[in-house]
């Protein structure tokens, strides 16, 4: 119990400085690389809830093709590599209080909401690492959910036709 | 462990996210501030299926992963088409609609 809890703090700070460094730093690839951290993280975080195959999708799909995509943005827009200085509008002090504002609107709610229900992780991991979670997944998507994951597929298609069309040059 | 460590935890990440979509001017970056806060509503979705025990949260956090990755790169296309037609990804020249 107290392992998950160590892992569980160590992941929550380094996930927390790293987007708050995200949003805040003033180097564009360095925003992007912070992303990486913070969507690893996230991996990790699915680990610890025995979601294995979720967090290998999130790997693959976040940290392998779309900072991969956005490292692409970055350099088709000839942003400024470096320290840039202008990436911030003059609304600083609005969206600190609008995001305070509401992150303590959320944690009362969660607070008020869940308390101190807790979970039980002493053999998540374990669980996770024998597969049986991706098994269940498998069975459930081909089954259950076969008609949205149909239409996740005709979804990423038209995604990637629209961006072709929108992008092609003449 | 308790089930608000990790929900709290998702509200940081999405007020962070909230934050830098506020805050940010050069288009790339608010993406990725949009990424962030879909994120966070995925960790939340594999929180409750854990404390449910009900894979149903796992399968629609998979789901939303799918539409994130086609809503980046439909959003870059866009970005791309702004910087080409006008040379620049700063949001705050985008002033057409104001009137």
């Amino acid at each position: 119990m107290l392992a998950q809890n160590i892992v569980f703090a160590i992941l929550a700070v380094t996930m927390g400085v790293s987007a708050l460094r995200m949003v805040t730093t003033q180097n564009v690839v360095h925003a992007a690389l912070y992303l990486v951290m913070v969507l690893a993280g996230v991996a990790a975080q699915y680990v610890l809830l025995a979601a294995e195959f979720v967090a290998v999708v999130q790997v693959l799909v976040y940290i392998g093709a779309i900072v991969v995509l956005f490292l692409f943005g970055i350099m088709l827009t000839r942003a400024k590599l470096g320290e840039d200085g202008d990436l911030d509008n003059d609304q600083k002090w609005l969206g600190a209080l609008v995001s305070t504002f509401l992150l303590g609107v959320f944690g009362l709610t969660l607070w008020r909401a869940f308390g101190e229900t807790s979970l039980d992780l002493t053999n998540s991991v374990a669980v996770g690492a024998s597969g049986v979670n991706t098994a269940r997944i498998a069975d459930s998507i081909f089954s259950d959910y076969l008609i949205p994951f149909e239409a996740a597929s005709v979804l990423l298609l038209a995604a990637l036709v629209g961006a072709v069309v929108v992008a092609r040059r003449d | 462990m308790i089930l608000n460590q990790f929900l709290l935890l998702a509200a940081f990440l999405f007020c962070v996210g909230v934050y830098g979509v506020i805050v940010r001017k050069n288009a790339v970056l608010v993406l990725m501030s949009i990424e962030l806060m879909i994120n966070s509503v995925n960790m939340n979705f594999v929180a409750f299926a854990f404390y449910n025990d009900n894979l149903a949260g796992q399968v629609f956090a998979l789901f939303a992963i799918a539409v994130a990755a086609a809503e980046v790169g439909v959003g870059l296309a866009i970005v791309l088409l702004i910087y080409r037609n006008r040379r620049s990804v700063d949001l705050a020249d985008l002033s057409e609609m104001k009137g």
